[in-house]
């Protein structure tokens, strides 16, 4: 325990879209994170995989402090990151900065690239000579240093995004939520960047919150991996684990639908489970299991109960009836041509 | 190479006037579609494979677009020479196509089946004598071939009511809906989710096989090329650097370029993430001399800087726009370097 540098406690984040009725007015909420909980150790890669509207990103914003949770909280080392209220303390601040997927859109296009690492260091780092840490963060990324004068628009998306994680370490932080970082940069781009994120992670010890829907660059980034579906976690492990024994009925499905580019890889994914049916609204979360709709293995007890977290394996935890205990009787799995069918 | 492909692409040139100069964005493209073949081009932003789409249907923003020159053959007339009425007759009958964003594709203030019943009304010279109970009998068709559920009342449906996978299956659909001979899809994926995307894509697989439709399919995932395609090419500022069949390219890659891309790729089976290819996509105003990829190429030589690669073959059907795999320049190159 002592070496968690995040705990994130039945986090819930449910978000007012509208009312009811006229008379009996009651609220439609959105319930975009309902109860997670994991841990992050100090120096690794923790990530977080999910479709769109599976809650992803507002765990994100949650923990770089854009919204305050519903229930439950977050603690940095130990200390409650919502206890004072509001207005988050300046250290706490410091300690956690977020890169966001789109840098065409995180940058401020009227400021040159000096502008945009001053700010962080104006108010983190006021006693610093500003000038030399911006020439110290350009040289940590590896950009030279007549960067400075120039205007994101200048620069290749993947040069923005290397700028927005050098004002993520501006502030000398403990801990980078990164929010699909590269999805909207080309593969050719994306491994500078990737590579980049490693060395710095090994030279400043930073841990990271890895959020992305890119399974296959997860398995060689991440040190865990936790995958959330409609607002809850489904399933957490260690990386090779996860991509070796993967449990969850939606993990095998998310894992059997990658592209891959060889049969090695082929080999890797379930072949017995075919993706079927749509990703329901958030607004209508089914009754049960959110995922009972969609998988092939769905017991009756689906349907009514929503399953809890069981550990399988050391680390390895799942949210399924089909691991809880005492033992399910064994589910037969459709016929994989049945499936298909159904598609 | 007898039978006559059922679209043929020969040395397209394509410019784009704008403020400050001309962007020479398509510069000698060759691409061809066999029937029944089913053909994947990737590439990556920017190189040029919408813009090649878009010039046989003749879509393409005239101006500021210009094609400067080359040939567009399906079935052996030229398009590109085409007059309107005879355009009309190939869009749609002869070629038709699925964009990428299946919500700016769809018109948000007119329900499916208003959009719908227009394609199938012109699918067919009988089909536009039918009523108006008739064309609602037949839209449900493509709408039940692409698996959703309830097509009758979708037909009233406005897109805005329907999951972004949805509207890609209805795009699909009304693809389909007048039997097209070629089905161009633009990255039909790319703006999904990876399971509903696995789903569409297996769907339209299908559902051309069945038809035996040839099909163009852009992407910039290598792994949906893969899965789909029987022959690929690659594509890289404005050049076609490499065409080969599916598991020859993917087993042995030739041009510095496609080996880069699939280094590139994050492996599910794991080994790191590679460094990628140095260096960023030239601008199409002042692009690189010779070779449009010498810049960034490892194995760049002398002649690259000032010659254009042919795009020619290096094994039967296996062909690449490089120097490397010229024997006029690699051979004595070759022999120098031992010497």
């Amino acid at each position: 325990m002592s070496n968690d540098i995040l705990t994130v406690e039945n986090l819930k984040k449910h978000f007012v879209i509208g009312y009811t009725g006229l008379i009996h007015r009651e609220p439609i909420t959105v319930k975009a994170v309902d109860g997670v909980s994991f841990s992050i150790r100090e120096g690794e890669t923790f990530g977080l995989v999910g479709e769109s509207g599976s809650g992803k990103s507002t765990v994100a914003y949650i923990t770089v402090g854009m919204y305050r949770p519903t229930s439950g909280t977050i603690y940095l080392r130990g200390e409650d990151l919502f206890a004072q209220g509001d207005e988050r303390p300046l250290r706490f601040k410091k300690e956690i900065q977020i890169v966001y997927q789109d840098p065409g859109s995180s940058l401020n296009p009227r400021r040159t690239i000096k502008d945009i690492l001053d700010l962080p260091l104006r108010i983190h780092q006021p006693h610093k000579n500003r000038t030399l840490e911006i020439l110290r963060l350009l040289n940590e990324v590896e950009l030279p240093p007549d960067y400075m004068h120039k205007y994101p628009r200048q620069l290749s998306g993947g040069e923005k995004q290397i700028i927005a994680i050098a004002r993520a370490l501006a502030s000398d932080p403990s801990l980078i939520v990164l929010d699909e970082p590269t999805s909207a940069l080309d593969v050719s781009v994306q491994g500078k960047v990737i590579n980049l994120l490693i060395r710095l992670q090994q030279e400043l010890n930073l841990s990271y919150l890895f959020i992305t829907h890119d399974l296959s660059l997860m398995r060689n980034v991440a040190t865990r991996v936790a995958i959330m579906y409609l607002g809850k976690i489904c399933e957490v492990a260690d990386a090779a684990e996860f991509f070796q024994n993967p449990q969850h009925p939606y993990t095998q499905m998310l894992l059997s639908s990658i592209p891959v580019l060889s049969e090695e890889e082929e080999k890797l994914k379930p072949s017995k489970i075919h993706s079927i049916g749509e990703i329901p609204s958030p607004v209508n979360v089914p009754p049960g299991c959110s995922f009972h709709q969609r998988c092939p293995y769905v017991m009756d007890v689906c349907k009514v109960v929503d399953p809890v977290m069981v550990e399988t394996g050391p680390g390895h935890t799942v949210r399924c009836h089909l691991f809880e205990q005492p033992p399910a009787p064994a589910a037969v799995p459709e016929t994989s041509s049945t499936v298909e069918a159904a598609t | 190479m007898s039978v006559t492909p059922l679209l043929e692409i020969k040395n397209l040139h394509v410019e784009f006037k704008v403020y400050g100069g001309v962007l020479k964005v398509l510069d000698g493209v060759d691409f061809r579609v066999n029937v029944g073949e089913k053909v994947g081009l990737v590439g990556e932003t920017g190189c040029g494979k919408t813009t090649t789409m878009k010039a046989i249907l003749r879509i393409l923003p005239v101006p500021p677009a210009r094609i400067t020159g080359g040939e567009v053959l399906f079935k052996g007339r030229d398009i590109l020479k085409m007059k309107e009425r005879e355009l009309r007759e190939t869009r749609g009958r002869g070629i038709s196509m699925i964009f990428q964003d299946p919500t700016a594709a769809l018109n948000p203030v007119f329900t499916i089946g208003a959009q719908l019943e227009p394609v199938i009304r012109h699918a067919s010279p009988e089909n536009r004598r039918l009523s108006k109970k008739e064309l609602r009998k037949l839209a449900v068709i493509p709408l039940k071939e692409v698996a959703l559920a309830d097509p009758e009342r979708l037909l009233d449906a406005y897109p805005i009511q329907l999951s972004g996978g949805m509207r890609q299956r209805v795009c699909i659909g009304m693809a389909l809906a007048t039997n097209p001979e070629l089905l161009i899809a633009d990255e039909p994926g790319t703006s999904l989710d990876v399971t509903i995307q696995d789903q569409v894509l297996r769907l339209l697989q299908r559902l051309v096989e069945q038809r035996h439709s040839s099909v163009i399919l852009i992407s910039h995932t290598l792994g949906i090329v893969r899965q789909m395609c029987d022959r690929v090419y690659v594509m890289y500022a404005g050049n076609m650097v490499e065409e080969a069949p599916t598991r020859k390219l993917f087993a042995n890659p030739l041009h510095p370029y496609t080996r880069g891309l699939m280094a590139a790729v994050p492996r599910l089976s794991g080994g790191g993430v590679a460094m990628g290819i140095p260096g960023r996509i030239p601008s199409y105003l002042h692009p690189p001399s010779g070779c449009r990829f010498h810049p960034r190429c490892p194995q760049a030589m002398e002649i690259c800087k000032h010659e254009k690669p042919a795009f020619q073959q290096a094994e039967d059907d296996h062909r690449v726009a490089c120097f490397l795999y010229d024997p006029a320049v690699a051979e004595p190159q070759k022999e120098a370097t031992t010497a």
